[in-house]
């Protein structure tokens, strides 16, 4: 399969139910209905036909779209049923054909995506209350599998064709890609030699061996299997402890502008410098306060501050993923008043209670998730007129390193400023705040900045350890350029996988283990020449010849 | 020796005697067939004594024993064609290695699918056709149907042999699972569509021998090419079974085809169904739908799948000697495939195309019926001709599933499909005639139903007017 090289149009993000073209989202009181039904000729590129519900970037796009709007747009729904609206298939998993055409680095960001989607289902359910449900008629597989894990329960038709299955390593060559393998023994806690037994049969396992073996919940006779899902689908509705209690909020339309070299939104600036392979992010504070009472901020809507400036940087980060392969490094910079996004964290934080402002808080931490797991090196530069404070301190903590302008004869010389946001209400990957992260060696340290009022200007900044360097007002200039030239100079793998293993210091969790084996394992097996050589596996898939090993193992 | 060892009750020429293990399976095994015939078979007609053949042994008298029988006393039996000596491998990656008598590996999966998807449809079209006795239209077509019938019973114990020899306990459970599946249920569907499709007249009955059981035979000769020995040994000798499915359908649609004219003469108008027959654009109707639900049993036009049987040697070409080639991955074969709205002929890659040529082989095949019907119909001075429609005419798989095309194989949009269908299937007003001239079964030994001509000659060297199947009472 050739890479297809083409130059293509720029792949966007935002989309609304009524342009779906790849899921039927419905809702029936507090029960939504998201069933998936693939056009087949409606693939984001050319060149590979979505069969039997094989899915690509766009329709985890859509995925990613419809549970966005059972966040903000449906209070109403405790209960989410995934299906498929084909008659004979549930998902044959993300398309082969796709991925054999594409170069490693969209694959990579394709699987890092929807991984980002899929936990995503399992945040809104572990902490907005949303339950799950997979109901899986008909073969489900791969992908397909993978999406029902991520759901709170699998129920299975038993009608002798439905199965489910992980066919990559028997049939490809690879790993599934989107924590199929983790959330197996990890989270169903499917027992390891019987996990063994299932990933190495590409026909997978119907029926009630199925359910033995715990890779679904149920099974049930295809003559009952709608009304059995039905009812469960009402239990788990209404065993939710989703607050319903306010009204949804219509996502309004981000109205981006595109240029050739980045975009620009209300809050966010994205300016991509092709040559030099670095982009810059600038993140304004908001213009005013924020009112600190919950009807005052429901008000605001897509206008309150915390939500559009986020959403506008989460689509920054995704363009920039998949339209700017190249760049390796975001320089991360603010500008604005930082009383004015301290009074957005303190209305936040005082609100917490309230629905609304529970999945913006949410939201906000799953993009400073995706900041966090971008693979561009990340540096902050903190000068004269930026508001590193409270929320945006964050992305200053989330960068690989912070270089803050030390300039006495300033008019108002910068400092950076915690507040309650820092405190753990944006967990990383690693379930640690980006404080605890960062201060490993010292938690209680950690906690007293975190809960300390202190603005630090950049000497007291330096001595605090948070940030990196502070160069005076004639180094500076240099120093970043330098900085940036050299960041730029070094192997982007490399780079990838030393950030990676920086980054994320402490605990595993599920989480991390997803991205770190997609990011090991998963990808270097997808470059190996018994995956992808010229009789690899994947090579292979669909030819008449069969493949050939290298049979040494390493 | 346990109780069902016994040559005497499961005749064999696999060593049972001697094979623990087989024969524990099947003790287990043997008793829920006895009981699924009993549920699933033919209905009303377990307690009659039928003239039936049983296979006792390979040998050329063994395999043809005539004589009366309850079919739940029919001694399934358990045959493979004597191996061929230093047999060797005829196609695919391991071509002219010796073959497997054990399965490796590699490809255990592979096989087990196919031989669970071959012995799937031997209990399926028992199913299907279990209400037909009772309207059949003589005792000696009632006696054909019975026949294929445990002959497809046997088929699933040939499968049933492989399963339970070489494929430990998945083997077994596939084995039950056989017996669990139900053809047309919603919860334990048959896996394969046609297998699914209601068998529910006589005239199915013919066309379902003479198209559905052909796809069985191309299935058979292909599986017969099999690397692994068993299995191509016991397909071989399933074949001289599935010849008399398939006699059973070209004589059936013969004698119906010889009535309709006869009738057609007798009156006025030529009109065959004021004479309570058949008339021929029925038939032919029957035969569009017939012919194209038993090509969508080959599986896709371009099949990765079909490629890496090939390849490994598990299924290859029917009659895989006539070929030069055996390795085949330099030659491509044209297929017609839609490109922008219209069919264009695309280069596929011939191990992807298998199971297009053994489609093609199965379609030539069939056109050999056609030609000695239509020959008839000419004889008998009707100015008709029997056609098969092209392969691409209402296919629910491969390629051309989601499209429409006329019998002769045009692109037409969905609008004249609707309009025209039922120019070209058989319609619920077909079928309701259908039904109308079979309203009763026919006893009386000799005796024909009006829409039928009787056969030529009888079975075994006996009279058409033999009492072959005697009532219980
Ligand atoms: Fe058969
Ligand atoms: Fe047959």
């Amino acid at each position: 399969m050739a890479e297809n090289n083409a130059p293509q149009p720029p792949v966007r993000f935002e989309t609304h139910p009524s342009q779906y073209k790849h899921w039927k989202l419905s809702f029936d009181g507090p029960i939504a209905r998201l069933a998936m039904d693939v056009q087949e000729d409606q693939g984001l590129k050319p060149g590979y036909p979505l069969k039997l519900n094989s899915y690509d970037l766009g329709v985890d796009i859509e995925l990613s779209d419809a549970i966005q709007r059972v966040r903000f747009e449906h209070p109403e729904v405790t209960c989410v049923v995934v299906s498929s609206a084909k008659d004979r298939v549930f998902c044959s998993g993300a398309n082969i054909y796709m991925l054999g055409m594409s170069s490693h680095a969209f694959k990579v960001n394709f699987c890092k995506f929807t991984n980002e989607t899929r936990l995503g289902i399992e945040e809104v359910s572990r902490e907005s209350g949303v339950r799950f449900l997979c109901a899986i008629n008909g073969p489900c597989a791969g992908g397909g599998y993978e999406l029902a894990l991520a759901c709170d329960e699998i129920y299975l038709s038993d009608d002798g064709s439905s199965a489910v299955s992980l066919p990559e390593v028997p049939l490809l060559a690879v790993l599934p890609g989107t924590g199929g393998l983790t959330r197996l023994v990890d989270k169903r806690k499917v027992r390891r030699d019987l996990a063994d037994v299932f990933c190495t049969l590409a026909e997978g396992i119907r029926g009630p061996r199925a359910q033995q073996y715990n890779l679904v919940d149920k099974v049930a006779p295809r003559s009952k299997f709608k009304d059995v899902v039905e009812s469960r689908a009402k239990e788990l509705a209404g065993s939710s402890s989703r607050n319903t209690k306010w009204q949804g909020l219509a996502l309004a339309p981000l109205g981006a502008k595109y240029r050739d070299d980045g975009a620009d939104y209300e809050h966010v600036s994205l300016t991509v410098d092709a040559s030099a392979r670095v982009a810059k992010i600038v993140v304004r504070a908001p213009k005013t306060a924020t009112p600190d009472n919950a009807s005052a901020i429901r008000e605001l809507g897509n206008k309150l501050w915390a939500l559009e400036c986020f959403r506008e940087l989460d689509d920054a980060l995704l363009n920039l993923r998949f339209n700017y392969e190249t760049v390796g490094l975001i320089v991360l910079e603010t500008e604005g008043d930082p009383a004015m996004v301290l009074s957005s964290d303190a209305a936040l934080d005082k609100n917490r209670d309230d629905g609304f402002v529970h999945e913006v808080l949410l939201y906000q931490r799953r993009v400073l998730k995706r900041l966090d797991l971008g693979a561009r090196s990340l540096f902050t530069f903190v000068r004269e007129g930026s508001c590193f404070v409270g929320t945006l301190f964050e992305l200053s903590l989330a960068s690989d390193r912070t270089y803050m302008r030390d300039d006495p004869d300033a008019e108002s010389p910068p400092y950076v400023q915690l507040s309650a946001m820092n405190r753990g209400s944006f967990p990383m990957s690693n379930g640690l705040s980006r404080m605890q992260n960062r201060f490993l060696y010292d938690p209680e340290k950690a906690q007293k900045l975190s809960e300390s009022p202190e603005r630090f200007d950049p000497s007291a900044a330096v001595k605090a350890g948070l940030v990196t360097v502070a160069p005076d007002a004639i180094d500076w200039d240099d120093e970043v350029r330098l900085a940036i030239e050299e960041r730029a100079s070094l192997s982007p793998d490399a780079l990838t996988g030393m950030e990676a293993s920086l980054r994320f210091a402490g605990p595993e969790t599920m989480e991390t283990k997803i991205f770190a084996r997609l990011s090991a394992w998963q990808n270097w097996i997808f470059t190996r020449p018994n995956a992808t050589g010229p009789r690899g596996a994947l090579t292979m898939y669909g030819r008449p010849e069969r493949p050939e090993f290298d049979m040494r193992r390493t | 020796m346990t109780s069902i060892a016994n040559n005497e009750k499961i005749p064999n020429n696999v060593d049972l005697a001697s094979d623990k293990r087989l024969q524990r399976a099947l003790e287990e095994w043997q008793p829920r067939f006895i009981d699924w015939w009993k549920e699933m078979g033919p209905e009303g007609f377990q307690e009659d004594n039928i003239y039936l053949r049983t296979a006792v042994s390979v040998e050329p008298d063994g395999w043809a024993h005539f004589d009366y029988v309850k079919m739940p006393d029919y001694r399934w039996g358990i045959f493979l064609t004597e191996p061929v000596k230093d047999r060797t491998i005829g196609f695919g990656d391991h071509f002219g290695k010796p073959v497997w008598q054990q399965i490796p590996g590699e490809y255990r999966n592979a096989l087990r699918r196919l031989i669970v998807t071959q012995g799937d449809t031997e209990p399926a079209s028992v199913e299907q056709q279990r209400l037909l006795g009772q309207t059949c239209p003589s005792l000696y077509d009632l006696r054909n149907l019975f026949q294929v019938n445990v002959e497809e019973g046997r088929h699933l114990w040939a499968m049933v042999y492989l399963l339970h020899t070489y494929f430990g306990r998945d083997g077994r459970e596939e084995a039950d699972a056989l017996l669990e599946r139900r053809s047309g249920t919603d919860d334990k569907p048959r896996i394969l569509g046609a297998f699914n499709e209601p068998c529910e007249d006589w005239l199915s009955f013919f066309m379902f021998t003479y198209f559905t059981d052909r796809d069985g035979k191309y299935q058979l000769l292909a599986l017969s090419e099999s690397s692994f020995d068993p299995l191509s040994r016991t397909t071989r000798f399933m074949l001289t079974e599935e010849a008399h499915h398939m006699f059973v359908g070209e004589t059936g649609i013969l004698r119906v085809l010889d009535r309709t004219c006869e009738l057609m003469k007798k009156d006025p108008n030529e009109d065959a169904r004021a004479q309570g027959a058949i008339d021929l654009h029925t038939i032919q109707r029957y035969i569009n739908r017939w012919f194209s639900v038993s090509l969508d049993l080959f599986g896709g036009e371009v099949s990765s799948n079909a490629a890496s049987f090939f390849a490994g040697g598990l299924k290859g070409r029917a009659k895989e000697e006539r070929y030069e080639d055996h390795i085949a991955l330099e030659a491509t074969m044209n297929i017609p495939v839609m490109k922008d709205g219209r069919l264009v002929d695309d280069h596929v890659p011939l191990r992807n195309a298998m199971n297009e040529v053994l489609r093609g082989e199965y379609i030539e095949d069939s056109q050999r019926g056609l030609d000695k019907w239509n020959r008839l119909i000419k004889e008998k001075g009707v100015d008709f001709e029997l056609k098969l429609p092209s392969s691409r005419f209402n296919r629910q798989g491969g390629l051309y599933a989601g499209l429409h095309f006329d019998p002769s194989g045009r692109l037409i949009d969905r609008a004249e499909w609707e309009a025209r269908k039922h120019e070209w299937l058989p319609t619920e007003s077909d079928k309701v005639f259908i039904k109308s001239l079979m309203t009763h079964p026919i006893y009386e030994p000799g005796k024909m139903a009006n829409w039928i001509a009787a056969p030529k000659h009888g079975i075994k060297g006996r009279p058409v007017e033999f009492e072959y199947v005697r009532r219980s009472g």
